[in-house]
């Protein structure tokens, strides 16, 4: 126990009398709260709470002061307090209307209750991109048939943004991709006396597969992110409102050219992993297994058909529908505070590429039943 | 402590510059203890500026501010720190941090500074939240799902955690309805005779400075013109201070 500073807020039991002293300010209670807390309640059915000698007071104090009064309340006991001045009595006569020992509590869930909230909370996030998904595809079809109407300025510079901009990465990423695939089959088709099926292991792979896949990704990481957090502020800012109460749909100006510039964009960029990816693998090739050019081209035209490319790039644009819906309408989901963007543009990330990999892997189920 | 002369905040000779422009020169001005000070000026006039000078979110180029008779240009770090600890803010805006809920917005100075454990705390979170005149339910609540009237209560109680005993409000009544800024002239006035509050409040609103501001400092000409009580200043003939009594708004909120 440190040694009782008279600055410091004091309490001393005797009986049935408690004498407080000293300043019974906030940065001074912390000894005294934990002394109220611990005390034991004395003998005595009455008890007096001698406050001539507090020197201070602040709203802290006064609380204190009617807390230790409750509690000896509480405990059945008659309180009277003693002493306090004029001037601290308008305080503690101000704090003992207003305080109350039990501060609210959010309701809790039970463990089944935590269950049925978050399944009703799932379901009904589903339902509402449902209605979501329904709302843009119908605004879309009566778009499409008035084509004129669709805000081609917003999808030429969405397309820009989300398309000519991440170009470098993906192109970067993509070949760097090839690399590494190369030199992992590099080491085992040497080993076969294979290496000219270098082509075919770097063609496919990226064509089928890994282009598309990881342009969609980044493309979700980079741009799905973007959309939640533009139509995301722009909720909290109440612009969405603003365009509602002009009259122009939001969803039209916001979702659609989105998904438009979307669906054209992610196709293109799976070329350009493609032929990223190749040039990697190519490059590898000559590295490591001293295959030239031109055979390993000549090897990539046999190794790859047309419909193993266009299936790969066909996966495209639904990857891009994911990615541009989901981002468009987890930022409507948005609601009220900065906090709020910053949550749903994470979960916006990570439902796209969960999404997209899902699709993916449905697409190989589909492929392999139709035998292609 | 009753004293009522005493200087709680005193400005001496304060200039500040933004590169070639000169927003104050060699301006004085002095807070008493106890009592409610209105600053006003036009727009530009500075008063945003010299209010964050005298908040210490800022420095002025020049000049002297001493706080509680501390110097707070030449003071150190753990002075600062608690000085700041002494007065609190209600921003324009309320500031409330969205993240969390009334509670915890009022309970963020108390954690962060007292020692006292997390039930004591709560308690006197909530009593500071009901002292500005929300109900407790409001307690439990987003920023985002209040309204502009308790956005400011519920800043106000957390500018009062800590029993400071001075307290700076920018713009208090703003983007309130007439009824609610009245209510929270009220509450300033109520809060003020309680605990013995120190306020400076910067405002444009007309009835608050005729209400509760017991003397009004006007900032024209990069200096304060005039500090007195609004009574006073109709007197005087400065054209800074004139635009406060001439004109429709000015005299249908002069008590008749």
């Amino acid at each position: 126990m440190p040694k009782p500073s008279p600055e410091m807020a004091e309490i001393e039991w005797q009986d049935a009398r408690i004498r407080c002293h000293g300043r019974w300010t906030v940065d001074r209670l912390t000894a005294a709260v934990e002394r109220v807390s611990r005390a034991p309640t004395p003998a005595a059915a009455e008890i007096t709470l001698d406050a001539s000698q507090i020197d201070a007071l602040d709203t802290a104090g006064a609380w204190l002061l009617q807390r230790l009064r409750l509690q000896l309340e509480a405990d059945g006991r008659a309180v009277v307090i003693e002493g306090l001045n004029s001037q601290f009595a308008d305080l503690y006569e101000r704090v003992r209307e207003l305080g109350t020992v039990e501060p609210p509590r959010a309701g809790r869930l039970g463990r089944l209750g935590t269950v049925g909230h978050r399944t009703l909370s799932a379901l009904e996030q589903l339902f509402a991109f449902l209605s979501f998904f329904g709302a843009v595809m119908t605004r879309m079809g009566r778009l499409l048939l008035q084509p004129w109407r669709i805000r081609w300025r917003s999808v030429g510079a969405d397309l820009h943004a989300s398309g000519a901009t991440a170009l470098g990465i993906i192109g970067l990423l993509s070949f760097l991709m090839g690399v590494v695939f190369a030199y992992q089959g590099a080491v085992q088709l040497r080993a076969f006396g294979a290496s000219i099926y270098i082509a075919d292991l770097i063609g496919l792979s990226m064509t089928r597969e890994l282009g598309p896949l990881l342009a969609a990704i980044i493309v979700a990481g980079r741009t799905g992110s973007a959309y939640t957090a533009q139509i995301g502020t722009m909720k909290v800012t109440e612009e969405v409102a603003a365009l509602r109460t002009i009259g122009i749909e939001p969803v039209e100006l916001l979702v659609i050219p989105k998904v438009i510039a979307l669906c054209i964009a992610l196709p293109l960029l799976a070329v350009f992993a493609d032929i990223m990816g190749i040039l990697g693998g190519m490059i590898l090739a000559k590295a490591q297994l001293g295959l030239g050019f031109t055979p390993f081209l000549e090897r990539l035209n046999e190794a790859i058909s047309v419909r193993s490319f266009l299936i790969g790039i066909g996966k495209a644009p639904v990857f891009a529908l994911i990615i541009a819906m989901i981002g468009c309408f987890q930022g409507f989901r948005v609601q009220g505070s900065a906090a709020s963007v910053g949550h749903h543009t994470t979960i916006s990330v990570v439902q796209s590429i969960f999404l997209v990999i899902v699709a993916d892997a449905q697409f190989s189920v589909i492929f392999s039943w139709l035998g292609i | 402590m009753t004293q009522l002369s005493e200087t709680v905040l005193e400005l001496r000779g304060v200039s500040t510059r933004f590169g070639a422009v000169s927003i104050h020169e060699q301006l004085d001005l002095d807070v008493r203890r106890g009592e409610i000070l209105a600053l006003i000026g036009g727009s530009g006039s500075g008063k945003t500026t010299l209010l964050h000078e005298m908040i210490m979110l800022r420095e002025p180029s020049s000049g002297s501010i001493r706080m509680f008779g501390e110097d707070i240009l030449r003071a150190r770090a753990d002075l600062m720190a608690r000085l700041r600890q002494r007065f609190g803010v209600l921003f324009q805006q309320g500031a409330l941090f969205s993240a969390l809920t009334v509670l915890q917005n009022v309970a963020v100075p108390l954690r962060e500074h007292t020692g006292l454990d997390a039930a004591f705390i709560d308690q006197l979170a909530l009593l500071k939240i009901r002292q500005a005149g929300l109900p407790a339910d409001a307690a439990l609540k987003y920023p985002s799902e209040l309204s502009g009237g308790m956005i400011k209560r519920a800043a106000l109680a957390r500018a009062m955690a800590l029993d400071p005993q001075l307290l700076f409000l920018d713009e208090p009544t703003s983007g309130l309805d007439p009824v609610s800024a009245a209510a929270f002239d009220e509450l300033l006035l109520r809060l003020k005779q309680w605990l013995g509050l120190t306020v400076v409040m910067v405002t444009h609103d007309l009835d608050s400075l005729w209400r509760v501001a017991d003397r009004v400092a006007v900032l024209g000409d990069r200096r304060v013109v005039a500090v007195a009580p609004m009574a006073e200043l109709a007197r005087i003939d400065h054209p800074a201070v004139r635009a406060y009594f001439e004109g429709p708004r000015a005299r249908a909120a002069q008590p008749h």
